[in-house]
């Protein structure tokens, strides 16, 4: 298989909650939980869940915008959290973000050409007298006219500044780049623009995506491999194939239930699989497995074990899931309580 | 080349910089603001007047004339004068100078520090921030000028140290408002965008923060020119600030209080100088903030 890019294991992102007068921590809420992953060179993964899983908050802490509370991050070889800030600011070069808003992450104060200049100086990818060809070539390359590089964000529409914010990312010829929920704010033509031209960069430059998304669809169709989130935990994880067509962990059962089809007569009726209740709180989460609150085939066992990432041996290589009762429900022995 | 395309494609070159379109919609609505203009006509005017001011006036302002004491206005002495009979309005001019550079200065000072801390404080946040913020919430509980008066006791009465105590009591406000524009500033994705570009702190404070905070900055300056000019005035007049001869303002209206009875506008006259300078850089901070406010549309 080809090279690990990226490897996270057991990151632990924990954010205090302070009270009182003196600013102890009384708390914390534990966004991500230990969870390891890699990625490799050249592939997409997608992190998906539903909101405050800690799919975003995973992207920022592999990028140390928010430092995470412990674990390890290797990124071709080396440990991102053990380099120090000076060394961590020249990293940064090889790891891009595309933020979700595209109306927020671009500074209204600068011309395009601004943004990219700094982006170009920070990393000193090319030489001064060469910046303004290569910013005329990432605006081409995003599919913006190079003469639009002299105008404020506020004249661009919503697809458009996110090309911007893509160019920018792009202008430090990054290895990996995470598109933190890159395309949920655009309308969905706009998306389908969007994620093609991701799509052709990656062909071109070789780009790794870490694409953190709620939007299955547009997971489907980008990803090689399919990372799902519960509660800050992997609750299963494989090639995108078998997530979408054999998914083993009960959530993703029901995550992949809610996507609309098209066909108003299916031959084969999908079962609409409806969760009880709330995502519970992760200042508290539930122990054992922490779906067991919501998981229609809990049991005692469920409230008290902590269930692992495995494999069955029915279940193709590198695709696992974190349920005690896989093979149950795959059987059929297993029924669930409702 | 098909340039008629090319033309067609490229929309119109004059793009709009944001930043020059705030300056006319400030423009627009500060010119409304009647006050605000009439203030901001008198602070230059007062700038002139202490620029220019004593090489026109007829009398020095210390050359005394105990022939001539505690005379009321007249042609020759426009404001009269005092009980050594020298000139109140040269002194008046002559201490305009002195008003406004206690009031820039012991504000420039406030507004460096004060913006420091705050942009610190707002920017590392954790013990730093909880540090300095409750320093200056320290510094708030004192009411100004007890506190201006117990850092020019510990350094001695003089003009300098006016300024400087001036200017302690005046960075807590300038810490406060510039550390809550930074909180929200911070927080927003561009910043989050260009760190993740590797950028050092140095850059996104003062190529992304600063740059956002400088209105709120702006108005409390103004505003608190004048505050400062009043505290001042406040410790010349018992005696701790500006010393004898100087035509400062405060000390003015403090010897002249000895006088009220047989010659009133002794006392009055730099009291009214004070109560317009102050009243003037008051109206024209409230217009400053009413036009820069964005939250405070007509």
């Amino acid at each position: 298989m080809a090279k690990e890019l990226l490897k996270v294991t057991d990151l632990k992102q924990y954010f205090p909650i302070k009270g009182g007068m003196l600013g102890r921590t009384i708390n914390n809420v534990k966004a991500v939980d230990g969870i390891s992953f890699t990625v490799y060179e050249g592939e997409t993964v997608s992190i998906v869940g539903e909101s405050g899983c800690g799919k975003s908050t995973t992207g920022r802490a592999i990028l140390r915008l928010d430092e995470p509370t412990s674990g390890q991050v290797e990124f071709n070889g080396e440990d991102l959290l053990s380099l120090s800030k000076r060394q961590m600011r020249a990293k940064r070069k090889d790891l891009q973000i595309i933020f979700q808003d595209p109306y927020a992450s671009i500074n209204p104060r600068q011309t395009v050409r601004q943004v990219l200049e700094e982006a170009l100086q920070i990393q000193n990818v090319v030489p001064k007298s060469e910046r303004d060809a290569k910013i005329a070539e990432l605006m081409e390359v995003v599919g913006l006219g190079a003469h639009q590089a002299d105008r404020f964000p506020h004249e661009f529409s919503g697809g458009q500044r996110q090309r911007i914010g893509i160019a920018r990312a792009l202008s430090v010829d990054p290895k990996l780049i995470i598109a933190d929920e890159a395309v949920s704010a655009l309308d969905v033509s706009i998306q389908a623009q969007v994620i093609n031209l991701m799509k052709k960069l990656q062909r071109e430059f070789g780009l790794t995506y870490l694409f953190i998304s709620h939007d299955l669809g547009v997971v489907r169709h980008i990803s090689d491999r399919v990372i799902v989130m519960y509660l800050g935990k992997i609750v299963e994880m494989g090639d995108k194939k078998s997530i979408f067509d054999n998914p083993q962990h009960p959530y993703t059962k029901a995550l992949l239930s809610a996507i609309p089809v098209p066909d108003p007569e299916p031959e084969k009726k999908q079962e609409r699989i409806i969760l009880q209740g709330d995502v519970p709180s992760p200042i508290d989460p539930p122990s054992g497995c922490r779906f067991h609150t919501r998981c229609p085939f809990a049991t005692e066992k469920c409230k008290v074990d902590v269930p692992e990432l495995r494999a069955e041996d029915y279940m193709k290589e590198g695709h696992v899931g974190a349920c005690h009762y896989m093979k149950e429900i795959e059987e059929g022995t297993h029924k669930p309580n409702y | 080349m098909n340039e008629e395309i090319n033309n067609g494609n490229a929309l119109p070159q004059t793009t709009v910089n944001p930043n020059v379109v705030k300056m006319k919609t400030f423009w627009k609505k500060f010119i409304r603001n009647k006050p605000a203009v009439i203030g901001g006509a008198l602070i230059l005017f007062f700038i002139l007047t202490a620029l220019i001011g004593p090489h026109l006036v007829p009398h020095s302002p210390n050359v005394q004339n105990l022939a001539n004491k505690l005379n009321g206005p007249s042609a020759e002495h426009w404001f009269g004068t005092d009980q050594y009979g020298r000139d109140i309005f040269s002194r008046i001019i002559n201490g305009m100078g002195i008003t406004l550079y206690v009031g820039f200065f012991s504000v420039t000072i406030g507004l460096i520090v004060g913006v420091t801390l705050g942009i610190i404080s707002g920017y590392y946040g954790g013990k730093l921030d909880a540090i300095i913020m409750r320093i200056m919430d320290v510094l708030l509980a004192f009411p100004g000028i007890l506190l201006a008066l117990a850092i020019v006791s510990v350094l001695g009465g003089s003009l300098q140290n006016v300024i400087i105590s001036v200017g302690i009591f005046s960075i807590p406000v300038f810490a406060r408002i510039v550390r809550g524009s930074t909180l929200a500033v911070r927080k927003l994705e561009y910043i989050d965008a260009v760190k993740a570009l590797g950028a050092n702190d140095f850059r996104i404070i003062f190529k992304h923060i600063l740059p956002n905070v400088t209105s709120p900055i702006i108005v409390q300056a103004t505003l608190s020119i004048a505050t400062s000019i009043l505290t001042a005035s406040g410790l010349s007049f018992i005696g701790m600030g500006a010393q004898p001869p100087m035509p400062e303002w405060g000390a003015m209206l403090s010897d002249g209080r000895n006088y009220m009875y047989d010659a009133g506008h002794v006392a009055a006259i730099p009291g009214l100088a004070i109560v317009v300078v102050v009243l003037a850089f008051n109206i024209f901070g409230d217009g400053l903030r009413d036009a820069l406010d964005p939250k405070m549309k007509n």
